[in-house]
């Protein structure tokens, strides 16, 4: 049985998280962001990063910040393979990086193992100096 | 203007009119909605890649190799620096920085063994990070060194993600853990620039073990790096180790590594 979602410090991805909130905010930071609406990630499988738990452990680092209520959007890419022998583009396992045309383990990996932040929706701040709320009537 | 609540910022905001603004019930409130698209294309470690190649450049400017050692615990990562530190012999001058979530232990091994070390203790995290190393760097004397072993946390998963600013990653799997780890654990074995299939010594032993049949499942996950069978306790196969080691500092003190730092990404080949 999978052990509950519990003790989360011993994954790094929670370290990922801590370094995609720190990206996201120095970006909304810079824009005069009041808040980030969406955030999307690219991670290839053969990142070693596990977009569930990514999922799990964003909303634990991104409380009380500008990122609290983002969706997070993770874009799973694929894992491809070019062929150096037959130049073929296959998609493969991540654990048999074989061309699919003529079997060779002579390819070199196009896409599968990236980590990106690729881009952000940020909500921006209003244009009066007042904060969030405009009441009607006011301006 | 509005037509919904009269103000003048025209349509571009949303309403929620059951708002209680001081007293007044389902007063229509509004604020300014411009949802807008920002492209980052960055990478999520940006931050580490960032101080790791600070340290990459501290140890080139050092003219210290660093290798970052990996395995699951009890591979044999410190039994190794033990023996490889008896075998240089001073020959050349090691330091190693160690990392385990707890304990001194692996550090004090090393050092009676011979060489510096410093003992970075994680708690509970899972790997070590280009932070971490760089705080341990300011408690080695490098000036001496010629290679500098950082000893990973023993995990077979989370430290391949982690650039250090290491030249070189070498993963060990010793065989007692099984053949077929390079199929189970891609991403730390596609990591690696040298595989050392270590307690050769209890090959016999273990029975069921074929480092042939290993290697195939290295080659299969798109691993090239090469594979050298050694036994630490024993000491087959550390000339071979050793050999490794001396052209991999030699092209270090001559500035011709091949390709000094991490493998680049699918992402960065596009790019």
């Amino acid at each position: 049985m999978k052990s509950p979602p519990c003790s989360i410090t011993p994954m790094h991805e929670l370290a990922i998280c801590e370094s995609v909130l720190r990206q996201v905010l120095a970006v909304a930071a810079s824009q005069n962001v009041r808040s980030v609406a969406r955030i999307t990630l690219r991670i290839g499988p053969l990142a070693g990063v596990e977009p569930d738990l990514v999922r799990l452990a964003f909303p634990i680092v991104a409380a009380g910040t500008a990122c609290a209520d983002a969706t997070l959007d993770i874009e799973v890419a694929p894992v491809e393979v070019r062929c150096q022998v037959c130049d073929a583009t296959s998609s493969v396992r991540p654990n048999r990086l074989l061309c699919a045309t003529c079997g060779t383990w002579r390819v070199r990996l196009i896409s599968g193992d990236e980590m990106l932040l690729t881009s952000i929706e940020v909500m921006d701040a209003p244009r009066t100096s007042q904060m969030e709320w405009i009441p009607n009537g006011v301006h | 203007m509005c037509d919904v609540c009269g103000c003048a910022s025209g349509a571009d905001h949303f309403h929620i009119a059951d708002v209680s603004a001081a007293g007044r019930a389902s007063t229509p409130v509004a604020f300014v909605k411009t949802a807008r698209q920002v492209e980052v294309m960055q990478s999520l470690l940006h931050g580490n890649d960032h101080q790791a190649a600070h340290n990459r450049a501290h140890f080139g400017a050092a003219g210290v190799l660093v290798v970052n050692l990996m395995s699951s615990p009890g591979a044999g990562k410190t039994s190794l620096l033990e023996a490889t530190i008896s075998r240089l012999n001073g020959r050349l001058s090691v330091a190693v920085i160690e990392g385990d979530l707890e304990t001194e232990n692996d550090a004090i091994r090393v050092r009676a063994a011979g060489a510096q070390a410093v003992q970075i203790t994680t708690g509970n995290a899972c790997h070590l990070d280009a932070n971490m190393v760089h705080a341990a760097l300011h408690r080695l004397d490098l000036r001496p060194v010629d290679v500098l072993f950082i000893e990973n946390v023993g995990n077979l998963v989370c430290p391949a993600g982690f650039d250090l600013g290491q030249h070189r990653n070498v993963v060990l799997l010793s065989v007692t853990e099984g053949d077929d780890k390079p199929e189970k654990y891609p991403v730390m074995f596609r990591a690696a620039d040298l595989v050392t299939m270590t307690k050769l010594d209890l090959l016999e032993a273990v029975g069921d073990f074929d480092p042939g049949k290993a290697a195939r499942h290295l080659q299969e996950i798109g691993g090239t790096a090469p594979v050298l069978l050694v036994s630490a306790r024993g000491g087959a196969g550390l000339d071979a180790w050793i050999d490794w080691l001396d052209a991999e500092v030699n092209a270090c003190r001559a500035n011709t590594l091949a390709h000094p730092g991490p493998h680049a990404h699918a992402a960065a080949a596009h790019a």
